[in-house]
């Protein structure tokens, strides 16, 4: 069975997701050994987890800045900008694929080529995450970081409360959105197939 | 009286004595004033100098006169002390009528000063306050040391007690370490009670994250002070060394902020699923304050997610077996 490689994620594109991925997983560690701080042993020592949580705060934010502009003025944009027509049958079509026609050893509905990086389900759950979620949670994170600076009060309850709040729901909901990101890219041709990709930049499939 | 100009004269020259009798001492007392104190003009034979920046002293025998300074320590702001606990007070329910008399004699500057147990003490009236057992706490504090005494903090002419009636928690934070840096970032009065190096607090509690919003947000004995879960404020302040500087002390579901900053109201254990909700109400405290519902949402979504991805792992491995 032949091979069709295709060279999909460039260099920028690889080195700014192994940053991401890496400052994602502190975060995720540490804002969950902070959340659930208690007075004995945690996780991780709370004074070591504010640090730690802040400085990978900073790299991903300033990582995100690259992604942001590397998705303005590289082809790498268009991924996120095209939109399908009839969105949602589309999206129907591959959740059933997930669902039930990969166990039936159905092809892929919406094969990989080099202008269509993303299924439809891939692609509206990487907008809402990098284009929605990341700016909450970036914003939501600034604010915690200067606490001083931001308002007293927000819809009648505290500042901090608000931040905070929203900073623990969208930072649990891209950590779901990471879980389910791991395991799809186990959906390869093998399972280490996707993750071999994010490395030497090749998507990899058999014809 | 026919002449309307001699009428006109008569009531004008009338308001012009009626204003000529108001002295600018009587212009001072404030009708809030004689609301709460029966001994408001009394007290003015007091408040005429110590109530002042300055007062005039005389020398009889040479008819000369001088101004002088009043020293911080005797001056008294009659705003703070007609609005502080003691406001009903006249000024010779503590201290000798032999103050009346100026310059003040030998005798009156012997008298001993009252402290909070000469009058709190074993009194059912007070025992709600515990003086007693503050009294117990601050022979063992840090603070126990020559010339320190309630006073040092409690400023009876002005002491509010803020902590207790806070309406603003805010204020009262602010009231309360207010108390402690008037000595510990004033090394002028730092002097007068030890002969210690200089304090200076910025620098001291510089491994502090977000130092500003901690001074804003909690009091000073928050982690300067022992608990002691018999009084509403602790008042044994530790040596240095074994200040709180764990922050899972404070950041943490069983924070120590509900065995101090909020115990007055902790009656309020959780509000809007917030545990040690009370805190909310005034801040955040990222560990103390999970919201439990938010909490049991998330482990319900996580766990779900890891059951589909489970059991799609199962599916796919059958599958895998059958080929």
């Amino acid at each position: 069975m032949a091979t069709k490689r295709i060279y999909l994620y460039p260099k920028w594109i690889r080195l700014w997701h192994i940053i991401n991925a890496l400052m994602f997983l502190t975060l995720i560690v540490t804002g969950i050994s902070l959340h659930y701080a208690t007075r004995g042993n945690n996780l991780i020592p709370f004074q070591l987890s504010v640090g730690l949580h802040n400085a990978c705060a900073i790299v991903l934010t300033i990582n995100y800045g690259v992604f942001v502009l590397g998705n303005m003025f590289t082809g790498n944009g268009m991924y996120y900008r095209k939109w399908r027509k009839n969105l949602w049958p589309k999206l129907w079509k591959q959740f059933l694929f997930y669902a039930v026609g990969i166990f039936k050893g159905e092809p892929h509905p919406f094969p990989i080529t080099k202008k269509q990086k993303f299924n439809p389900l891939q692609k509206v759950s990487y907008v809402f995450a990098m284009y929605f979620g990341m700016p909450l949670l970036i914003i939501s994170g600034i604010a915690l970081m200067f606490p001083e600076k931001i308002s007293i009060t927000i819809f009648n309850i505290s500042g901090l409360l608000f931040y905070d709040t929203l900073h623990i729901i969208v930072g649990f909901i891209l950590s779901i959105f990471l879980l389910i990101h791991l395991y799809t890219c186990t959906l390869g041709d093998k399972p280490g197939t996707l993750f071999k990709s994010m490395v030497n930049g090749y998507h990899e499939e058999h014809e | 009286m026919k002449n309307p100009i001699i009428v006109l004269t008569i009531f004008l020259l009338a308001i012009a004595a009626t204003l000529v009798a108001q002295t600018d001492d009587t212009l001072k007392l404030k009708p809030s004033y004689f609301e709460v104190n029966d001994f408001v003009e009394d007290n003015e034979a007091c408040l005429q100098c110590h109530g002042e920046t300055t007062f005039i002293i005389e020398d009889p025998n040479s008819g000369k006169s001088k101004n002088e300074r009043m020293y911080s320590e005797r001056a008294i702001d009659r705003d703070a002390f007609y609005s502080s606990e003691h406001k009903a007070f006249a000024c010779t329910d503590c201290h000798s009528y032999e103050y009346t008399t100026f310059p003040h004699s030998i005798e009156a500057r012997m008298e001993e000063q009252f402290l909070c147990l000469d009058c709190h003490g074993y009194d059912e009236t007070f025992a709600k306050y515990h003086f007693e057992d503050i009294e117990v706490e601050f022979q063992s504090s840090i603070h126990n040391i020559e010339g320190f005494t309630c006073w040092s903090c409690h400023v009876p002419h002005s002491y509010k007690a803020f902590m207790r009636n806070a309406d603003d928690l805010q204020e009262a934070i602010l009231y309360d370490n207010n108390m402690c840096l008037r000595c510990h970032a004033n090394f002028d009065r730092f002097t007068l009670l030890t002969d210690r190096e200089e304090i200076v607090v910025v620098e001291s509690h510089d491994w502090l994250p977000n130092q500003a919003a901690h001074f804003k947000k909690v009091r000073c004995i928050e982690c300067h002070t022992e608990i002691n879960d018999s009084l509403l404020i602790a008042h044994k302040i530790l040596p240095k060394t074994e200040a709180v500087q764990n922050c899972t002390e404070c950041h943490s579901k069983d924070s120590r902020l509900m065995h101090t900053l909020y115990k007055f109201q902790s009656l309020e254990e959780r509000k809007g699923g917030f545990v040690n909700g009370i805190m909310i109400n005034n801040t955040y405290v990222i560990g103390a304050n999970q919201n439990v519902w938010l909490n049991r949402l998330s482990f319900l979504i996580f766990g779900g997610t890891l059951l589909v991805i489970g059991f799609h792992t199962f599916l796919r491995i059958r599958k895998q077996k059958k080929n």
